[in-house]
């Protein structure tokens, strides 16, 4: 059996729920994962692929 | 042939690693030849949210708590690869991803805040994200790819 290592100490995987999640736009990949423990939030993990930073443009001046 | 007027492509990576002072030298900073500065990136509640563009230099207002593994001021980026050019582009993105391992957040965060602490935390760029909590587990980011279109930090024309 796998422990889980969370807010509550390490918990038998097969006594949590497990609930997961994607989310995926034009600015970011991310994926989470929650444990739940008896109705109690116990682990939550994220990842954030940033798909785009941040830009400046330059430009001259006159013609 | 004709003459072209444009940015030169190498400028726009020379402005990242401080070859230029333009100017009559006030606000200057002291230069180390071959030290390059220290970037550090933090992380900012969603609630109550204020950083933008117009922030000029690094605060706490907003950063997450001191708990839970996070310590304010956030974490030193990694520079193993130069600002350079792609394209017409400059372009810089950290070489590694930014992970807080075992955090568990004060807050709901949704911002990272990329600054200079070599230079008075001047402030770089800020990056949104959609808002996440985390409990007692890793956050990670992964960095996107150091092109025209998507690196972290570009100057384009």
């Amino acid at each position: 059996m796998a422990m889980i290592s969370t807010i509550r100490g390490e918990i038998d995987e097969a006594e949590l729920e497990k609930k997961e999640g994607v989310i995926d736009n034009e600015n970011e990949h991310t994926t989470w994962v929650e444990h739940w423990y008896q109705g109690e939030l116990v682990r939550r993990s994220a990842h954030v692929t940033l798909k785009v930073g941040q830009g400046a443009s330059g430009a001259l001046g006159g013609p | 042939m004709a003459n072209v007027a444009g940015m030169c492509t190498s400028f726009k990576a020379e402005l990242m690693i401080g070859i230029h002072a333009f100017g009559p030298g006030t606000g200057v900073p002291a230069r180390t030849a071959a030290t390059a500065d220290v970037l550090k990136a933090a992380l900012f509640l969603t609630a109550g949210g204020t950083r933008g563009v117009a922030d000029t230099v690094y605060n706490t207002t907003g950063e997450l708590a001191a708990s839970g593994n996070y310590t304010q001021g956030g974490k030193t980026v990694v520079m193993a690869t130069a600002p350079t050019t792609n394209g017409t582009a400059g372009v810089f993105t950290p070489s590694a991803n930014l992970t807080w391992t075992n955090l568990t957040s004060s807050g709901a965060f949704d911002c990272l805040v990329l600054y200079n602490s070599s230079q008075s935390n001047k402030q770089v760029s800020v990056h949104t994200f959609t808002s996440q909590s985390i409990v007692g587990a890793d956050f990670t980011l992964t960095m996107p790819a150091n092109d025209a279109s998507n690196a972290l930090v570009r100057i384009v024309t």
